[in-house]
Parts: structure tokens; C-alpha cells; sequence
């Protein structure tokens, strides 16, 4: 929103000033301006503008002020009130997440909630009118904030978002949004909006009713004005979308709701969505969810999942430290990685010359592009810019004026450095080399190059358009200033860069790896790979380890198996040689461990005639405590600065089932005595590879410093 | 008389010419523009801020002007002073496209831009105009070409629509409504095909083909001698294409699904005299000679050009793939717009002191095979030079192994807006392989005109 300017008149509030909101009375002229006006002729101008912070969170202190806002305009006698932000960024991001560390227990919990509800049901209860001005992202408790008033008017820009996305930190809305929402756009609207946490823009807000006009930042204020003046009839569902909550379909609308829920989300594991099916199933009152949030708050699941979500921001936060001056990146090899980094790169904005050897790939990349822009924006002329910005480059023209060259070729050691030996000689001087390589060390393919301090690794994974882990490789020499500049642009790109020491496999590969060979090795023990498979879904991994490995490519699989082998100590199982041998690659050949059809689907079997099948424990336990020893091999040697790290590693980078908030934090809640012991236990029977890494007696490495996790 | 700045060509690309069928083509006019810019543009030397040294070191620049001409590197866009296209049909979203695909290509809106229209030499007349400003001195770096998307002509309602839509969106009230609807009659559906009408003369209604016909008449010009030129078209422009002559110019196309196009897609590597004999004529059926295999074939396509003076080239240390000496323009009889090139190029090698013999290439735009031909003949012609052209002897037509000697239209196709350009860009090109010298590059213009360009490429800068 623009800068306010100076109401005419300001008057003196009787209690302290708030430092988070600010209240001016007067009314809209035509300039679109607020102005002085006659007492019996005033709307209220609220604006909320959390001090300090970029973004307008909920916190208790700015709901006490909204409070103490509220009583003063009550006591005003205005015609109306219209709420809105005086930041960039958005209306209102939700609650603030830091405050739920806090929170003692389930008690504490709901009485905020409610405390907050109270808050916002004096807004339906003022005898004038309320019109919320939304621009930019207005999530969670933001969405309540407007859903209590009477009207809201949204910017039409893209930036504006609306949403409600406390499932995905394993709790629900709690300020009245699971009443009010439903009543307002509908039941099953509301239900999908709550259950998926997914956003939508300012278009499909007006098309479900969510908000009543959409309008042009210039006349937004004149918008609001003419709400209150007119007092239109509130917006409210139309009866085909209230028809699911009538009393005698709720349960039925709510099983087959439950049913689909447990598709994506095991119901132990995640118990939000199947409260929220619940809440709504029995018409639950406002107290009834503040109680309900207050549960979910302190519970195991949303504590790790907001655990996992502050490990995110750090990252960011991290990122956003120093300045990238990027405009322009080259990428070098237009296979599914390269191609996919560099329409990533394009649709943040950046300019992106995207080279290979020959035209059919490139063209295969356009059209990747092309799809991927078709989705992701809905406006024809950004789909075209987005296009533009993403030039096929033959000849490799582009490499001359890029600021950050990433190279994603094949994995063979003398192309890239004969690749780097050609960029180091043709880029710009102070161009940021990167190179996308899972298994070569960093310092031998920067041997080719006069000055190594250029080169970094920034490892992406598959998909990268929905992995959002990027490791960021230090190698010995490698200089501060690329580091910054490269972990900023992640940032820019929307994903999340992890600062990694150059080692094989780094993190994420090195600790995937031994879980991936004891699935195989317990294939070769007789365990069928589905019963495998669906032991690591149950857990709460998003594909089991078998399906992983023929998705990441069996081949590859082999190439950091062999890496790792002398690090790990851990031979290379044979079967998975013999595979590789005769073309069995995974999901890329269509055969791997499983056969794939046309659609990229496994076909598995449903034979359950294994007797291993009926103890579930130990094929997890051997998978998981193999997972969990590399984890902490890697943290022992530094690999990364961590466990924060190698929780958000292993969760951004492979799904390592959040729940549970990474390995680290599932090892902490195990217990490191009760690992080491169980480690033992196993190496005593399975064998070597299971012996309990040094660390586990070292309790100091699983400490986290206090700011990183904040 | 004013002293004029000299004007350089510096480098050029164009997209591959994609022959129009009966659907919709898969770029709009600015699609290819961009498409033929984003490389070009890439291929530029890197200019930085005016004020600024360049960014290479002594020894990189010797190594870089010791490179082939045509060495690619990085470009600001922004450094334009002005982006100049030629296209006769642009989208109803493109207006002013040259504005458009300057936006696009990255200029920033700072750069000013204007799209040119003098029918089939657009394109030249874009080139001219670059020209002009940098001679006059408002400007020393230029973005000029052109581009055209034939196959996205609009298909337009007739007036009688047109007339009665206007009268139901001023119809008020139930009866005027009805009043309104009860006007339509089913022959207001019959559509007008704007290409159709674009490609015929309004004032002498003769369609382009017809003053083609009328051409092969007057100067006896048969069928025969028009299939076997159509026929040498394509097959040099194959002989070109196979050799890798073209790879320099043409940049490869990319589409939205996974295709792309290396080649112009019109070309016929499988064509002889036997299946050309076998088309019909089309532009005067039953009894004509111009078919659609000896005329131009409707295309889409793009061609720029960067065009500097000297202080532009020496304040960057641009390579210079040749320079534009000077551009004539001439009025002919409507009917015979097929013979505009003989006056515009007796104009300009008359004004600029140069005859035919010093030459060494011409690219005469091969509107149609009888087109190119009769232009052939009245340079030839003794009697043509002392009625229309007022000189005592005749130019002397151009030795055939000098004209068009890597094909012409009739195989790549006439992309109307674009074809001034793409001859001017393949005429340094073709002549900088072969060691330099004087070209022109010239073409017919509907309606009645020829224009002509006069280029050198320096003998010494080529290989």
C-alpha cells in the first residue's frame, strides 16, 4: 500500500500509544485520499504495522492492541471501520509462529485462541460496518482477521494470496475461521482450503465469494469508503454450497472427506486434517476449536512440523544476509536437471541462457518450459515474458555476460573440467562458477581451473521445481564472497540453500545411501519390495526406498554407492551391479526394481505371503537406524553445522517424514543412549555396518544453538 | 551539402521461413522478431555504460578481432538508440510491434521504437530509415529489420456484419432488439481474407500475380524458363543449406511443443521441372503461366540487423560485417510492380557512380520467377533503357551466377515484412564467404515500387 498521508486531524488516545497500529478518522475524497471531515461523517482508518518486523504477524501484544484499537474507535461513533496494512509484503502473515515455542501446554494454547476470538468477535458487533483492504498475502489468522469483518476488499496484483495454512504445521485455524469460513464461500470450498493449506489469488477469491471486490490499489481506499456508505448485503454461500452441511450429510460428507485425507496423510502421524473433518462433523463452536488447536499445538506432530518450518526460515533468513548482483545465469547441459534450474531461474526473473549440444534438446527443454510456465502462471503476457527470459543457446553465447554459471552436464569428471577450463577462460572475471555434481569432488574438477576459489557446488534435487533443498558446497578453497552470493540467489529462486563441506555424497546422498543399500540388502535377504516399501510409507517417508532408488536411477544409485563405499565401509550389494549391467535403470528405463508403465507408476505386488511382512519393526528399524548412523557420522565429521541442518536436509531435500521433524530430531526424541543400544544390538546380529558411530556418546553434537532454531 | 555520418552493418540473424498452410502459424509476428533478436542480441560485443571501458583486456580484444568476423559476444540491449522493423500485418496485439519486440527483446523502455510500412520492402525501408538517423547523427546504434506472420492475417467480418453488429449494440429496448436481429441475413457470415486482399492491388485491381502474368507476356517470358528458375532457387538454396553456408544467418527456431526448425520449411529438395509442370496457375486460372511453384511462397519469418556508425563501431570496438553505401526508391506502373528493382537500382548506381559490371552480387527479391526474369531482360533491353529509363545504353542484366546464387524467395519464402532485411543480411553474409565487394540488394514493391540498396563488404576483413 501506498504511504498514508498525514490524516487531517489527530487526536489524543487516552491509554499508551501502540506501537504496532496506528488509527486516523476522517474520510475518502476523490483523489482517493483520506481527508477531514465532519464527526457525524467519519470511517476509522485502521493500519496494522508490527514494529520491527517485515511482515504483520499475530502476536499476543498486537492482538492486545488491536483490542485497546477497537475500544477507542468504538467509543468514536464512526460510520465505519476499514482495516488495513501499511507493509509491502502483505496484509497479514498469521499468528506468529515464534510464540508457539513458548506455549506451556494445551490450556495456555486455547486460552489464547480464545482470547484472540473475543478480540475479533467485536467486530460483527459493532452497530457500523467493517472492510477489511487486503494486498499481498493474508494467511491464517490474517484470513480471520477479514473473514470477522463484514466486508473485504482485495488488490487486484499478483502478490495477493489468500489462505489457510496452519494444517501444514499440524494444527488448524483458531481464531473462529472453521466457523466462519464454511458459512461464508461454503462447505466443501472452506473444508478444501483448510485441509490443503493452499493459497489462491485475488480472482478465484472473488469467484468463491471469499472477498466482495477486487480492485486496483489507486481506488482501494475509495472502495472501502463506498462499502460502508452503501452497506451492501454481506456476502454469503449460495445454498448449493451450504447443501453438504446440512446436519444428516455432514457424516457422510465428512467419511468420504476422511477417506481421502487418509490417501495423503496417515492419520496418527498428522491428526490435523481429521480434526478439522471433525470440527466441522460436529458443528463445533468457536470454544470447541480453540480448545481443539490448544491439543494439536503441544502435540509431538505440530511441534516438529513448526520446528521444521522455523529450520526453512533460517535458512532464508541465512540467505537473505548478503546481496546476490545476478542478473543474468547460464546453464551449461539442458538435461531434466539443467533445464529445470534454469525455467526455475526464469520464472523468479532472472535471465537464463540455457546451453547443450544440440537442438533437440534444447527444444525438449522449451518445451518443459513451456508446460511448467503454462501452469504456473495464469496471465498470457507473464507466461510470454517468462519465455522470453529463457533463451536456448546453441553456441553457448550467453556464457560471456552471466554472472552465475551453473554446469548440470553428465556426470563424468574430464567433461567438466574441460567444460570449466573453457567458462573460466570465456566468463565474466567475477561470474560465480557453480557446478550441479552429486558425486564428483569439488576440488578435482576445480584442478582445471586458475582460480578455484570461484568454484562451488550447488546441488539440486529431483524435481527441482518441488525439492526445495539446494546443497551448497564449500569446497576447500572456495571463497566467502561466491558462497554469499550464491546462497542469496537460492533465496531468490525460492529454495532453500544448505550450507554443506564438499565430502562424497555431501549430506543428503550420504545419509540416503546406507538406507538405500539395506533395502537392497534385505531384497536379497528374500523381503519382497513392496512389503519394504510400504513399512517406509507407513512410517511416514513420502516413497519407499526401493521406489526411490529407481526414481533417482539405479544407475546413479551405483555411481554414489560406489563413491561412498570406502567411506561406509559398506560393499556394494551385487544385485544392484547386476541391474545396472543389463539396463535396469528404474523408473527412466521403465524397469528397475519395480516395472513402471506408461505413466511413470510402479507396479506392485500384493502378495503378502512373506512371513517377515508381519514384523513391520525390523525392517524399519534396520533402515531407519542405518539412516540415523550415517546422519550422525556426517554431523561428527562436519559435513554440515548442525543437526538443524541435517534436519533440514533430510526433510526439504528427500521428505524424511516431517512429522517427526528429521532425523535429528527423531533421534533426540529415541534417546542417543537408546540408539547406541540398539545399534549394537543389531551389529551383533546383521553385522558390522550397524555399529553405533562414535557420536552417539557425544551429546554436545546434538545440541542446537539457540538462534539457529529460532 | 550536409555531411553524413557513414553507416556500418554489424551483424544480423533471421528465423527460419515457415510456410504458411491453411492454419494458423505457431508465432505471432513478435514471436519471431524475438526469436531472431534474443541471439542476435547475444552475439553482440558487450557494451557497457557509455563512459566506461570495455571489459576486456588488450589481449583479449586482439584475440577477439583476430577471431572470424562474425565472432559472438554479450550485447546491452539498452544501448540501442532506436529499434526500427518493418511488417505489414501485425497482430491486432502488436501495435507499433517494433515497440513491442524491443520491450521484449530487453531494450529498456527508455529506447524509443517505430514499426515502417512500405509493403514487400519493409524491411529495406526499416534498414533505410536506421540508415538515415545515423547518417543525419540522431543516432549511432540501430535495431533494424523486420517481421511477418503471414500465416496469422486476420480473417475479418464483411461491411455488412460489420454494419449490422453496429446496429445491435446501439439497439435499446425489446423491439429495437428485435428490430436489430431480424436485419442478419446469412451472407453477412461470409468472411474477408485480409491476406487475400493485402496481395491484390487496390487500384489497378490486378492481383500480385497478375502484374506477374502481365510481365511474362510483355517481355516473353515462358513457362518453361519460369519453372527451371524456380527450380535453380531451390536447389541452391539446398547446395547453401548442405554446405552449412546458411549457419551463420540463420538461428535455430524453437517451439512451444519440443520442434524446432533449422531450415526454411518451404524449401523443396525433391522438386524438378516435371512436378512443376504438373501445377495448375493460380493466379490466372485456366490460360496463366505464374504458379505457386514459381512464385514466392506466403511465409512467416523474422530478420534484424545491427546497424552503427563509425563512432559507435570505434567507441565499442564493433566487428563490421560490411557498409550501407546508399538506398534509392522508385515509382513504377501498378501493373507492372514486378519491374520497380530495374528503377530503383538505375537510380541508385547512377547517383552513386557504379555500374553493373562492378557488382559483385545482387539479391533481387524472386517475387515470382517471371518477376525476376523480366527484371533481367530490361536491363538487357536497349529499348527499355532509352523509353522508361532515359539512359543512352542498357545496365546489362546481372551474370546469373551472381544473382540470388544461393536461391531466393520462390524456396524460402516471402515473409513481406521481413524479405528487405533478409536480403540485405544475406548479402554481407553470402558476400564476406567469398572475400568482399560491392552487392545490392533490391526488391519489387506492390503497388508499384522498387527499392535498392547499395553495400560493400571490405575485401580485407573477409576470412
Amino acid at each position: 500500500m501506498s504511504e498514508l498521508s498525514e490524516p487531517a486531524v489527530v487526536r489524543p488516545i487516552a491509554h499508551a500509544p501502540c506501537r504496532h497500529w496506528r488509527v486516523e478518522y476522517g474520510a475518502v475524497d476523490t483523489t482517493g485520499r483520506l481527508v477531514a471531515a465532519a464527526p457525524n461523517d467519519e470511517i476509522a482508518l485502521l493500519t496494522i504495522d508490527v514494529a520491527g518486523q517485515s511482515a504483520n504477524a499475530l502476536s499476543r501484544e498486537v492482538m492486545e492492541e488491536f483490542d485497546r484499537m477497537l475500544s477507542d474507535i468504538a467509543n468514536r461513533g464512526v460510520q465505519g471501520l476499514v482495516i488495513r496494512s501499511a507493509k509491502a509484503s502483505g496484509f497479514i502473515a498469521g499468528a506468529d509462529v515464534h510464540e508457539f515455542e513458548h506455549v506451556a501446554d494445551a490450556a495456555q494454547a486455547a486460552h489464547l485462541a480464545r482470547q484472540g476470538q473475543i478480540v475479533l468477535d467485536r467486530l460483527p458487533a459493532f452497530s457500523f460496518p467493517s472492510v477489511a483492504l487486503i494486498h499481498g498475502f493474508c494467511l491464517g489468522g490474517g484470513l480471520e482477521v477479514a473473514l470477522a469483518c463484514t466486508y473485504r476488499v482485495a488488490d487486484q496484483g499478483p502478490a495477493t494470496r489468500f489462505g489457510l495454512p496452519e494444517v501444514r504445521l499440524g494444527i488448524h485455524p483458531g481464531f473462529a475461521g472453521t466457523v466462519r469460513l464454511p458459512r461464508l464461500i461454503g462447505h466443501l470450498p472452506a473444508l478444501d482450503l483448510m485441509m490443503t493449506g493452499r493459497s489462491i489469488d485475488a480472482r478465484a477469491a472473488r469467484r468463491l465469494g471469499l472477498v466482495d471486490d477486487v480492485v486496483p490499489e489507486r481506488h482501494a481506499l475509495y472502495a472501502a469508503q463506498i462499502f460502508i456508505r452503501r452497506r451492501p448485503k454481506p456476502g454469503r454461500a449460495p445454498w448449493s454450497r451450504r447443501l453438504p452441511g446440512l446436519a444428516p450429510l455432514r457424516p457422510l460428507v465428512a467419511r468420504l472427506l476422511a477417506r481421502r485425507a487418509r490417501k495423503q496423510a496417515d492419520a496418527d502421524h498428522y491428526p490435523a486434517p481429521y480434526r478439522i473433518i471433525e470440527l466441522w462433523r460436529r458443528q463445533a463452536s468457536a470454544e470447541d476449536e480453540a480448545a481443539s488447536l490448544g491439543e494439536l499445538l503441544v502435540g509431538r506432530t505440530s511441534r516438529n512440523l513448526v520446528h521444521v518450518f522455523a529450520l526453512g526460515e533460517e535458512l532464508k533468513r541465512r540467505g537473505r544476509l548478503h546481496a546476490h548482483d545476478i542478473q543474468s545465469v547460464h546453464v551449461v547441459g539442458a538435461g531434466t536437471m539443467g533445464a529445470d534450474i534454469a525455467i526455475l531461474a526464469a520464472a523468479q526473473g532472472f535471465k537464463v541462457s540455457l546451453q547443450d549440444r544440440t537442438p533437440e534438446i534444447l527444444a525438449q527443454a522449451v518445451a518443459r518450459a513451456n508446460k511448467f510456465f503454462q501452469r504456473r502462471f495464469k496471465d498470457a503476457r507473464q507466461r510470454q515474458a517468462a519465455m522470453d527470459r529463457l533463451t536456448p543457446d546453441l553456441a553457448g553465447h550467453g556464457l560471456r555476460r552471466a554472472d552465475l554459471v551453473i554446469e548440470a552436464i553428465v556426470e563424468k569428471l574430464d567433461a567438466k573440467r574441460a567444460l570449466f577450463a573453457h567458462i573460466e577462460q570465456v566468463a565474466k572475471p567475477d561470474a560465480v562458477l557453480a557446478t550441479n555434481t552429486s558425486s564428483i569432488p569439488l576440488e578435482t574438477i576445480a584442478q582445471s581451473l586458475r582460480d578455484p576459489s570461484r568454484l562451488l557446488g550447488l546441488h539440486f534435487f529431483n524435481p527441482v521445481t518441488r525439492m526445495q533443498l539446494v546443497e551448497l558446497v564449500r569446497g576447500k578453497q572456495t571463497a566467502e564472497s561466491a558462497l554469499n552470493r550464491a546462497r542469496a540467489w537460492t533465496v531468490a529462486i525460492d529454495r532453500l540453500p544448505l550450507d554443506v563441506v564438499s565430502s562424497p555424497g555431501f549430506l543428503v546422498n550420504r545419509v540416503l545411501t546406507p538406507y538405500l543399500l539395506e533395502a537392497v540388502k534385505l531384497i536379497e535377504e528374500g523381503v519382497s519390495a513392496t512389503a519394504i516399501d510400504e513399512a517406509a510409507v507407513n512410517f511416514g517417508m513420502p516413497v519407499g526406498p526401493i521406489e526411490l532408488a529407481d526414481t533417482v536411477g539405479l544407475d546413479i544409485c551405483l555411481a554414489v554407492a560406489e563413491t561412498l563405499s570406502g567411506p561406509l565401509g559398506v560393499p556394494v550389494p551385487q544385485e544392484l551391479r547386476e541391474f545396472v549391467a543389463q539396463g535396469r535403470l528404474g523408473k527412466k528405463t521403465g524397469h528397475g526394481f519395480y516395472r513402471y508403465d506408461a505413466n511413470g507408476r510402479p507396479r506392485k505386488s500384493r502378495r503378502t505371503n512373506d512371513a517377515r511382512l508381519r514384523r513391520h519393526l525390523p525392517i524399519m528399524e534396520r533402515l531407519v537406524l542405518r539412516l540415523l548412523n550415517e546422519a550422525m557420522v556426517c554431523l561428527r565429521e562436519g559435513i554440515v553445522d548442525g543437526p538443524d541442518a541435517v534436519d533440514a536436509g533430510m526433510v526439504y531435500g528427500t521428505g524424511f517424514a516431517p512429522y517427526l521433524g528429521g532425523p535429528m530430531c527423531y533421534a533426540e526424541s529415541l534417546g542417543a543412549t537408546g540408539i547406541g543400544h540398539s545399534l549394537y544390538r543389531l551389529s551383533q546380529e546383521y553385522g558390522e555396518r550397524f555399529s553405533p558411530d562414535p557420536g552417539w556418546s557425544q551429546p554436545e553434537l546434538l545440541t542446537r544453538s539457540a538462534d539457529a532454531s529460532a | 551539402m550536409i555531411a553524413q555520418n557513414r553507416v556500418f552493418i554489424v551483424d544480423g540473424t533471421r528465423t527460419p521461413f515457415l510456410k504458411a498452410r491453411t492454419e494458423q502459424g505457431p508465432f505471432s509476428a513478435s514471436d519471431l522478431a524475438v526469436a531472431a533478436g534474443r541471439p542476435l542480441l547475444a552475439r553482440m560485443p558487450f557494451l557497457k555504460a557509455r563512459t566506461e571501458q570495455g571489459p576486456f583486456s588488450a589481449s583479449d580484444l586482439a584475440v577477439a578481432a583476430g577471431r572470424p568476423l562474425l565472432a559472438r559476444m554479450p550485447f546491452d540491449p539498452s544501448e540501442f538508440d532506436e529499434v526500427i522493423l518493418g511488417c505489414v500485418i501485425a497482430g491486432a496485439e502488436e501495435a507499433n510491434i517494433a515497440r513491442v519486440v524491443a520491450l521484449r527483446l530487453g531494450c529498456d523502455e527508455q529506447v524509443p521504437a517505430f514499426t515502417v510500412q512500405r509493403n514487400c520492402a519493409s524491411g529495406l525501408q526499416a534498414v533505410a530509415s536506421a540508415a538515415e538517423r545515423i547518417q543525419l547523427g540522431q543516432a549511432d546504434l540501430v535495431l533494424a529489420g523486420g517481421t511477418e506472420a503471414m500465416s496469422r492475417a486476420p480473417i475479418l467480418w464483411n461491411a455488412r456484419m460489420v454494419a449490422w453488429l453496429g446496429g445491435m449494440f446501439r439497439a435499446r429496448g425489446m423491439f429495437g432488439r428485435a428490430r436489430a436481429l431480424a436485419g442478419f441475413r446469412v451472407g453477412h457470415l461470409q468472411p474477408v481474407y485480409s491476406l487475400l486482399l493485402g496481395l491484390t492491388d487496390p487500384i489497378v485491381n490486378l492481383s500480385m500475380g497478375q502484374t506477374a502474368e502481365v510481365l511474362a507476356h510483355r517481355f516473353d517470358i515462358a513457362r518453361e524458363a519460369q519453372d527451371a528458375y524456380a527450380l535453380q532457387s531451390h536447389q541452391r538454396l539446398a547446395v547453401a543449406y548442405d554446405a552449412g553456408y546458411m549457419a551463420d544467418e540463420v538461428e535455430v527456431l524453437y517451439r512451444a511443443n519440443g520442434k524446432f526448425d533449422t531450415e526454411d520449411t518451404g524449401l523443396r529438395r525433391d522438386s524438378d521441372m516435371s512436378k512443376l509442370a504438373k501445377l495448375k496457375p493460380v493466379f490466372d486460372p485456366k490460360y496463366g503461366q505464374v504458379t505457386s511453384g514459381n512464385s514466392s511462397q506466403v511465409t512467416d519469418g523474422a530478420a534484424l540487423l545491427v546497424v552503427a556508425s563509425e563512432a559507435a563501431v570505434q567507441r565499442h570496438r564493433l566487428p563490421v560485417l560490411g557498409e550501407w553505401l546508399g538506398h534509392d526508391w522508385a515509382g513504377v506502373d501498378p501493373r507492372q510492380m514486378g519491374l520497380g528493382p530495374v528503377h530503383a537500382v538505375a537510380k541508385l548506381l547512377k547517383r552513386l557512380q557504379v555500374s553493373m559490371h562492378d557488382l559483385a552480387q545482387m539479391e533481387l527479391n524472386e517475387a515470382f520467377a517471371a518477376q525476376v526474369l523480366a527484371c533481367q531482360a530490361a536491363w538487357d533491353s536497349a529499348d527499355y533503357a532509352r523509353a522508361e529509363l532515359g539512359l543512352d545504353a542498357p545496365l546489362g542484366a546481372m551474370p546469373p551466377e551472381r544473382l540470388n546464387p544461393e536461391g531466393g524467395a520462390i524456396a524460402c519464402g516471402h515473409p513481406i515484412g521481413t524479405s528487405g532485411a533478409r536480403l540485405v543480411l544475406h548479402l554481407l553474409k553470402s558476400l564476406q564467404r567469398k572475400g568482399g565487394g560491392l552487392g545490392v540488394a533490391t526488391l519489387c514493391i506492390g503497388g508499384g515500387q522498387g527499392g535498392a540498396a547499395l553495400l560493400r563488404v571490405r575485401e580485407a576483413a573477409a576470412a
